[in-house]
């Protein structure tokens, strides 16, 4: 639960090849350790210094730049309430309040059954749909107290599974690239012809 | 705006060398160099720009912001920090204007929005950067009312340096320093914004060799180290440049003292040697000179006990033993080993009364630790020449252990890419990372090896490019240096013209051997010493700072000559464990409590120097060899250390030119020539035997820390060695069928001793690594100092 699993390991391998450099994986290793235990332990940190030859001390600064990482446990849904300038005009404080006695925490706490965690964050670049939230990074515009009420029902109930994976699943893309996709640290001056996978979707 | 066509010369008159840049600072017109930061080149000009986060022994961050300018490159003045930016052609720089110094009180009063002022009860108060340039640059007021950042006050981040972090202006000096130069990135900043603070990775403090720099580099009083923590104010210090003598690359230092009482040292940025730097070793090592244990007053035997008794009285009974000893024996039953930890006057008063008044050819300086001492007749390269050639050889031990300023020196020449590091080495060291090729020898091999690598063609390629340097040293106390010396010679035959840099241990190694502190006719090295006198053949053994129980790498030839030989004078300045069994022991100086001249590895000479009183009764060692001298009813002559500095120039070859009045007049002290004559080494014969393959090779080398006597005599260092244990490959620890942490036997013919075991990577497979001198067993018990190689067999309890 602590290091990179034995499965995450060969994946940070092959993440690592797809750069000239190995410290230019470290974020993408942080956001798998992330996907893993749903925070950064300090472990996964020690384990990715070692992947990527720095020392942990580096890697730590790297990580605690962000502020999408977490090095604290998490809940399974991160509510973010837009507390900047358009969403408070709005009412972004009422909705944070109203979110606080719904859940019965305070902003930056956790439920006691780890569903969620709720933060005042700043402007998430959708002013003009304001007041708006983020859970897990996935948008809800104009939200009233009753809009909040019955997403955060939703989601507590698994109604919204398929559309909002739980904390530290980045994107439910595919990690792993097909070898006949040629994709891959290349020196430039290596390059003769275009990558595969350029012409891989033209005939189809 | 000052107008700057009128204020330079018409265009033809400019000079056409491609490397001079034409720029206008202040009104003046002034030349930099081409790719000078504006900063530098301001400040060659007497011009200095405000600043914090430049430091022009590093690469430039533009993290603080202080030394903004007014610059005008031909698109109007414009707001410049001036250490990111290089001078360019006709580039008018004013760091006077309205708008630069509006700037400049802008940054001041943003630094100090978050910072504590707590200058009063703050140790950097007084030198303070940030106190002086908000003085000098400052808006003398604030508007920031509201509530500033707060943090734990100080925090360890390592056993000799403190954080705090309230006071941090995130310079990125400290965390620079610790990745680009020390190569340890174990600081870092951490979060963002306003929350941005310097921590170490829980768990892995910041224990790099070199973390006291740090603490002199930082611009505030964020970084202090443990030893000087409120000892001073900056103003009450007394200050004398002088040199680091705990290693013989020799880094300048400045000692501060206050009453009388040392207090620290503070690295001096020589071009030629440390760049400013200093290791924490030399740095903090300081705290021994004051140390409780020191031996105050002269002390005789009597009854089996050390008396205090007076110089005079000490003085005779030493006489009486060398006059008994010489009419029993003849001056060959004297025998005076050590000598290379004081200065050079030291050591030629001790060479001329051994020589000269004793009559004994049997005198030397190097603990059979060291090196052939005519390796200082071939062509020596300096510091500067290694850390600048095309190819640096290492037939060395790990320098970063050592010589750790030297190897700063060296990574850097290897990461600026200047040079290429070929190393040979039994254990991986500090600088393997930074090789371009890692070749690793089992003991004994190293010719074989040295072969092998010059049959392959890239190396050759690279060793046929010239200006090679080879750094050579004793990589391992567990073998002779013969195969060692039979390699470079190899490598010498293989690339002519390479040049040699010894790596020389001992402070004042290279002095000590140059003035005279070496075997005369038919004289008996270190080695050769002791094994005469636990023969019985010595009747008076000297030791001039000498322990051979802690330095001589076999033990057991050591415990025997120092039984042997019948009586012992020693002149140390604290009862270890060779001295304290000396029959008469005379009590000297130390460092920072005498003057005179100190000689690196390279053979530049520099000055150190008296900056408190001797401790209680104590002398430096010229004045006990004149007062021996005397009491033998004879005569040095010597008055004063400046009439034996000049009776060196006269009389020592090589020494001609290094006179006071030289010495005076430059910075970076002066080079000595080669010697002219020197002692002919003869090596011990014998090739390696194979090795069993039940046994493993022993590799025994030095760690930065150790019981040596200053570091365990200065209380913040002493609880830093890592502890003796033998170190093993992990597969070779497998075959033994042992663990991590376990402890085992490991037997030599010699002897056996127990200790726990450590997997180490490092380690050459076939081979078993013990640090030398410890706390723990003694693995100076195991060797055989005429064996060609010690092997050992490693046996679960
Ligand atoms: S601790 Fe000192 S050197 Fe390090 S960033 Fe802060 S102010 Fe700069
Ligand atoms: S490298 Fe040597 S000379 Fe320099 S500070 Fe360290 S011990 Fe002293
Ligand atoms: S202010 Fe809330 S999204 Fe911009
Ligand atoms: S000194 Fe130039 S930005 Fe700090």
């Amino acid at each position: 639960m602590s290091r990179l699993n034995d499965a995450n390991e060969v994946l940070a391998k092959e993440i690592i090849g797809r750069y000239p450099k190995a410290r230019s994986a470290t974020i993408p290793l942080l956001h798998v350790a992330q996907q893993q235990n749903g925070y950064i332990t300090n472990e996964a940190i020690a384990h990715i210094a070692e992947l990527v030859g720095a020392t942990s001390a580096e890697v730590l600064g790297t990580c605690t730049f962000y502020e999408m990482f977490k090095m604290q446990p998490v809940g399974k849904y991160l509510i973010n309430i837009c507390t900047t300038m358009s969403c408070a005009l709005l009412g972004a404080e009422q909705l944070v309040q109203h979110a606080e006695q719904h859940l019965g925490i305070k902003a930056g706490g956790t439920t006691p059954d780890g569903l969620f965690t709720l933060e005042r964050a700043e402007c998430q670049a959708a002013c003009t749909e304001a007041p708006c939230l983020q859970a897990n990074y996935r948008y809800r515009y104009r939200v009233t107290p009753a809009q909040l009420d019955q997403f955060l029902d939703d989601l507590a109930d698994g109604r919204l599974d398929a559309e909002i994976p739980p904390h530290g699943v980045v994107a439910r893309v595919r990690q792993s690239i097909p070898v006949d996709r040629g994709v891959g640290a290349v020196a430039p001056d290596e390059v003769h012809e275009a990558p595969a996978w350029m012409s891989l979707g033209e005939k189809s | 705006m000052t107008d700057t066509k009128s204020g330079t010369e018409p265009e033809a008159a400019v000079p056409v060398d491609p490397n001079v840049v034409s720029v206008t600072l202040n009104g003046r017109a002034i030349e930099a160099q081409k790719g000078e930061l504006v900063i530098a080149a301001a400040q060659r000009h007497g011009v200095y720009i405000p600043r914090f986060c430049y430091h022009e022994r590093m690469s430039s961050v533009g993290m603080c912001r202080m030394c903004i300018c007014e610059v005008d490159t031909g698109r109007g003045p414009q707001l410049t920090p001036t250490c990111m930016v290089a001078v360019a052609p006709n580039m008018v720089i004013d760091t006077e204007s309205e708008m630069t110094k509006n700037v400049q009180q802008g940054i001041l009063e943003l630094l100090l929005a978050n910072h504590p002022l707590d200058c009063p009860v703050c140790d950097k108060g007084g030198e303070c950067p940030l106190q002086d340039q908000a003085f000098s640059h400052g808006p003398g007021e604030s508007r920031y009312i509201e509530e500033k950042r707060h943090f734990e006050k100080p925090i360890p981040i390592s056993d000799l340096v403190y954080l705090d972090r309230e006071r941090c202006i995130l310079c990125d000096r400290c965390t620079r320093f610790a990745d680009e130069v020390a190569g340890d990135a174990l600081i870092s900043f951490t979060s963002r914004g306003n929350e941005t603070h310097i921590t170490t990775f829980p768990d892995e403090p910041f224990s790099s060799y070199f973390s006291g720099n740090t603490v002199q580099i930082c611009p505030v009083g964020a970084l202090t180290a443990k030893p000087y923590r409120f000892k001073a104010r900056p103003w009450d210090l007394a200050q004398q440049e002088s040199t680091c003598t705990t290693c013989s690359v020799g880094c300048r230092i400045v000692i501060d003292s206050s009453r009388d009482e040392v207090l620290r040292y503070m690295g001096v940025d020589s071009e030629p040697v440390n760049h400013g730097w200093l290791c924490d070793r030399g740095r903090f090592n300081f705290e021994s000179t004051k140390s409780a244990d020191r031996v105050l007053q002269p002390l005789v035997r009597e009854h089996d006990e050390l008396h205090e008794v007076s110089w005079n009285e000490a003085l005779a009974a030493a006489a009486s033993i060398i006059e008994e000893a010489k009419a029993a024996g003849g001056a060959a039953g004297v025998a005076v080993i050590g000598g290379a930890r004081g200065t050079n006057e030291d050591a030629y008063a001790w060479a001329r009364l051994a020589h000269e008044v004793i009559g004994t050819p049997n005198v030397y300086s190097q603990m059979g630790d060291g090196l052939p001492a005519d390796l200082l007749r071939l062509d020596r390269a300096t510091i500067d020449e290694t850390a600048s050639a095309t190819t640096i050889v290492l037939l060395a031990p790990d320098l970063k252990e050592e010589l750790p300023v030297l190897y700063l020196r060296l990574r850097e020449a290897a990461e600026k890419k200047r040079s290429r590091i070929i190393e040979f080495t039994p254990k991986q060291t500090g600088l393997t990372r930074h090789a371009w090729r890692s070749i690793s020898y089992e003991p004994g091999s190293q010719v074989a090896a040295v072969n092998e690598a010059l049959a392959d063609a890239e190396i050759a390629a690279q060793l046929a490019k010239g200006d090679v340097v080879v750094v050579f040293g004793r990589a391992n106390l567990a073998e002779t240096i013969t195969a060692s010396v039979q390699a470079l010679h190899r490598l010498l035959a293989a690339a002519p013209g390479t040049k040699l840099l010894p790596a020389f241990r001992r402070g004042n190694s290279v002095g000590a051997l140059q003035v005279g502190l070496r075997p005369g006719a038919g004289g008996l090295d270190t080695r050769g010493v002791l094994q005469a006198a636990a023969d019985g053949k010595i009747d008076c053994l000297v030791l001039v700072g000498a322990d051979p129980l802690a330095d001589f790498p076999d033990t057991e030839l050591a415990r025997r000559g120092l039984a042997g030989a019948r009586r012992t004078i020693a002149v140390d300045t604290f009862l270890t464990g060779s001295s304290a069994r000396a029959d008469v022991v005379l009590p000297a100086c130390a460092f920072g409590e005498k003057d005179g001249t100190t000689t690196n590895l390279e053979g530049r000479v520099s000055n150190v120097v008296r900056q408190v009183s001797p401790a209680g009764n104590t002398r430096p060692d010229w004045m006990i060899a004149s007062g021996l001298a005397t009491a033998l009813g004879s005569d040095l002559g010597y008055a004063n250390v400046g009439e034996i500095t000049l009776d060196i120039a006269i009389n020592v070859p090589g020494f001609d030119h290094v006179t006071s009045a030289a010495l005076a007049a430059s910075a970076d002290g002066v080079l000595s020539g080669t010697p002219t004559a020197i002692w002919p080494v003869t090596l011990l014969e014998g090739t390696a035997p194979e090795r069993n393959s039940y046994d493993l090779r022993l590799v025994i080398s030095r760690t930065l820390y150790d019981q040596a006597v200053g570091t365990a005599t200065s209380p913040s260092l002493a609880h830093l060695p890592r502890g003796s244990a033998v170190h093993l490959h992990p597969l070779d620890l497998a075959r033994v069928g042992t663990a991590d942490g376990v402890e085992v036997k490991v037997r030599s013919a010699r002897a056996t001793i127990v200790l726990p075991v450590v997997a180490d990577a490092s380690v050459v497979r076939g081979t078993a690594w013990l640090p030398w001198n410890n706390p723990g067993p003694n693995p100076g018990e195991l060797i055989d100092c005429f064996a060609a190689v010690n092997d050992v067999r490693i046996e679960n309890l």
